[in-house]
């Protein structure tokens, strides 16, 4: 057992600052362990999400030493022997109190994309896909929606105008697997371009860099993305698409 | 009143709860022309359902063409010990398939068979493999597929809302009352009809692979609200939850480990499951370690690992392994895949258990055995619903999931609780609002009734220097773990409930600091009345029922007794008190009763 000192930010929206504290943390902690050790023993009031403590759930998304991070999932022994360990809300979303922030961007973009619309079934009234097939959606739906490459990606961080047509790297490996989906009949080419806006992303990778899910967001969804929203501009393409029955496994 | 006014809105169903039985009830409420409203505690998609790992059991016959529901129902109940409502358990083994195959078409995933169908995989308790399933992460994919789903249907969604209490008019629910935990502000939900979908009860142990949510809070409003509740007695330790170190402790590993070919040692190396074959499963479980590998590959001559017999006999296993010295270093068992299958086949199929070890544990689950132990998991009690309609003993007030009862019985299959998030949870919302369509007279709400609650809700900041609300709950926590956990006893369990006596009276004195904006230490304060509710009618149930069966055992009733086999243990408030009573379990049909005549 070690005593730490813990930085951690006490706010609102109408301010706040950062307040050390110090406290005990035992072998194997994480950082939302130490939280929850502050919160019984000193600060009853201290704001912070979380639900599964497990990596499962991303609803401890904060900054710790200014790197974004679930906190379930970042140990103590990360830290040398005497650090002073900082803790802040997420910078992206404004903040509701303490390290708890307002996240409902993420929940209207989620509801602006348009929902898979089935094909028809096979002769025998049933679906079938190939494992080979769904590998690569199946990496997208492994995102626990922990909103922390939403946190890191710059056209959120540093634009707040963009926030209106900007999906950012969660919704776009969600439209990336619902365009590879095997069973989706719709096409999300105009959405992808418009209203998600993914023209403003530059593939700096931020994103890919701290999933918590090692989700490939960049190569395996955003650049597949871009490369069909190019295809769809280009004519030889598109009438090469219409004479090969507009498939679209893209992947 | 009380200070400050509030918002009110109104609908035909309230769904209070959204993992997916409230996901599913919300969405198939809505899709019968009804409003629908959806309360959640914690923000969309972060529900309890998120964190289930191995699978949904449904009797596609994908793997094993001689599985039918017949054969899950059989399975489900001689899981639950015979206890379970057999309605319940029949509807479920025949509903799930299809519930399942919705999901896919609502955009699920699932691992696939070489032919391109669901991929099913083995589980304790059942007979073939049974499991759809995504890797170890089948809950997320569930409620990401409902949830975006759902938020097309219409629905109107409350995050971060909690109900404190149901309000009545007359004998009917009539709405909900709660407070905003982003603001601390009241809200008031009118509506005709009420879906309760609020999961469990596992915060009142200490060591549990449950949240901070699991509150009991719907067992309890249901309580208050006078409808019964069944079977409160049964609880499942899960028997693999993480051992080391103590910070993870509890955290659940995936029975789909040993569905999968893993094996529990202890630290002889001794595969220790086969001297706890039960004369119960004797017939079905291989006696021999070779037999018992066999049966993964083929199971039409072979018989079942006792790795893989229902959870409360590994639980007690392992239990019982540690007691008597074999354990492993810090107290569990060894659970061994490394040695049994290769390690690109286990981070394929496992990769969130590779992931949580590797990162929690620094233990290489490719290489090293994980050391494991049991942990509170879920209550199979819960409120009395009838099997068909999912109505609760109050006009208007429903239940699906974790918060019914009846339907797992004394002890529930592991990937059970997935369909029947499903198959109930959407029985639920389809007769909620059929109730709420049929539904005559005006919409009260007794003012009376409200400002009560709002006066209780806010007294802790008038108790300043109260008691610590955390240090409350920790002691609740202590008190179930030591006192009302896998083996029970009459005098522990009659010190349990003089302990729960004190601690209701000390929560009546909690304070707390800041102010009603998302404030953590008052919400654990207002939970605490729940936690202290289910925790009083588990150990009252268990101390009525004096035998050992399924999530019940009695050290001082070490056997089952047929008599008690007939019947489960009600409660229900009458007036401030806890009345029980014994009552008698539906009887199964002739042609049902059949099924367990056929063979062992």
């Amino acid at each position: 057992m070690a005593t730490v000192t813990m930085r951690v930010f006490r706010g609102d929206a109408g301010g706040g600052s950062f307040k050390d504290y110090r406290v005990e943390a035992d072998e194997g902690m994480v950082v939302l362990d130490v939280i929850h050790r502050l919160q019984a023993t000193q600060a009853n009031d201290l704001a912070c999400r979380w639900n599964c403590k497990a990596g499962k759930c991303g609803s401890c998304s904060a900054e710790v030493n200014g790197k974004p991070r679930l906190m379930c999932m970042t140990r103590m022994n990360l830290f040398r022997e005497g650090e002073i360990i900082s803790v802040a809300p997420i910078r992206a979303f404004p903040i509701i109190r303490d390290l708890v922030t307002n996240v409902a961007y993420n929940y209207e973009k989620a509801k602006a994309i348009p929902p898979l619309r089935l094909k028809p079934p096979e002769a025998d009234g049933t679906y079938r896909m190939m494992q080979e097939d769904i590998d690569r959606i199946q990496e997208f739906h492994k995102c626990i929606e922990c909103f922390l490459c939403q946190d890191v990606c710059h056209v959120i961080r540093d634009h707040e105008a963009h926030k209106k047509a900007f999906a950012g790297p969660r919704f776009f490996i969600k439209l990336a697997g619902l365009e590879m989906h095997p069973l989706d009949a719709a096409d999300r080419t105009p959405f992808v371009r418009r209203e998600a806006g993914i023209g403003l992303c530059n593939i700096t990778k931020c994103c890919t860099e701290v999933c918590p899910e090692h989700i490939h967001i960049t190569d395996n969804g955003i650049i597949p993305l871009k490369e069909r929203m190019a295809d769809s501009f280009d004519p030889i393409v598109r009438l090469l698409r219409r004479f090969r029955g507009m498939r679209k496994d893209g992947a | 009143m009380a200070g400050d006014d509030y918002e009110s809105h109104e609908h035909d169903v309230l769904v209070i709860g959204a993992g997916g039985a409230g996901l599913r009830a919300a969405i198939e409420a809505a899709a019968q022309g009804v409003s629908v409203g959806l309360v959640c505690k914690s923000l969309l998609g972060k529900a309890h359902t998120v964190m289930a790992e191995g699978g949904i059991a449904a009797a596609l016959g994908n793997v094993w063409p001689e599985d039918n529901w017949q054969v899950h129902f059989r399975d489900t109940m001689r899981g639950g010990k015979m206890l379970n409502n057999w309605r319940m358990a029949q509807l479920h083994a025949q509903e799930a398939p299809e519930r399942v195959l919705e999901l896919e078409r609502w955009g699920a995933l699932f691992d696939r068979t070489k032919d391109g169908r669901i991929l099913q995989r083995d589980f304790g308790g059942h007979r073939y493999a049974r499991l759809a399933h995504v890797g170890d992460r089948t809950g997320l994919e569930m409620i990401r597929t409902l949830q975006y789903h759902g938020i097309h249907q219409g629905i109107d969604v409350y995050m971060e809302c909690k109900i404190e209490r149901l309000l009545k008019d007359g004998e009917r629910v009539c709405g909900a009352f709660g407070y905003w935990r982003e603001t601390g502000k009241f809200v008031l939900f009118k509506a005709k009809a009420i879906v309760l979908a609020t999961g469990g009860i596992g915060k009142a142990w200490k060591i549990t692979s449950n949240s901070w949510e699991y509150t009991g809070d719907g067992h309890a409003l249901a309580l208050w609200a006078g409808a019964d509740l069944i079977d409160m007695e049964f609880v499942q330790f899960h028997p693999t939850g993480m051992v080391w170190p103590p910070s993870v402790r509890g955290i659940l590993v995936t029975e789909g480990v040993r569905g999968d070919g893993g094996t529990l040692r202890n630290k002889n190396g001794e595969r220790f499951m086969f001297n706890y074959i039960p004369e119960f499963f004797k017939g079905e479980t291989a006696d021999n370690e070779a037999e018992a590998d066999r049966w993964y590959e083929d199971k039409r001559n072979n018989r079942r690992t006792p790795d893989l017999l229902p959870r409360d006999e590994v639980a007690r296993a392992i239990n019982t392994e540690v007691k008597a010295g074999r354990g492993s270093p810090h107290g569990g068992a060894f659970l061994d895949i490394c040695t049994r299958r290769p390690a690109d086949y286990i981070r394929k199929r496992l990769p969130s258990m590779y992931h949580q070890f590797k990162e929690l544990a620094d233990v290489d689950i490719t290489k090293e055995p994980m050391e494991v132990g049991p942990t509170c998991h879920y209550v199979m009690g819960g409120v009395r619903v009838d099997a068909d309609s999912a109505a609760a003993t109050v006009p208007g007030l429903f239940a699906a999931g974790e918060v019914a009862g009846g339907m797992h019985g004394a002890n529930r299959l592991g990937g059970n609780s997935l369909s029947d998030l499903l198959v109930f949870g959407r029985r639920a919302g389809l007769s909620a609002a059929l109730y709420a369509k049929n539904r005559g007279g005006q919409l009260t709400v007794d003012q009376g009734q409200v400002e009560a609650v709002a006066r209780e809700v806010i007294a802790p900041f008038d108790r300043a220097h109260g008691e610590n609300p955390y240090a409350l709950q920790a002691e609740l926590q202590e008190t179930m773990q030591t006192l009302v956990g896998i083996i029970r006893t009459e005098s522990e369990l009659r010190e349990a409930l003089g302990k729960i006596e004190r601690l209701k009276a000390r929560a009546v004195r909690v304070g707390v600091d800041g102010n009603r904006q998302y404030n953590p230490g008052w919400h654990t304060a207002l939970d605490l009345k729940s936690l202290l509710t289910v925790a009083e009618c588990c150990a009252t149930a268990a101390l009525e029922r004096t035998e050992s069966r399924g999530g019940h055992t009695r050290d001082d009733h070490p056997y089952t007794d047929d008599q008690w086999g007939k019947v489960n243990v009600v409660q229900r408030l009458e007036g401030a008190d806890l009345r029980l009573r014994r009552e008698a379990l539906p009887e199964m049909p002739a042609e049902l009763k059949a099924l367990f005549q056929e063979r062992k």
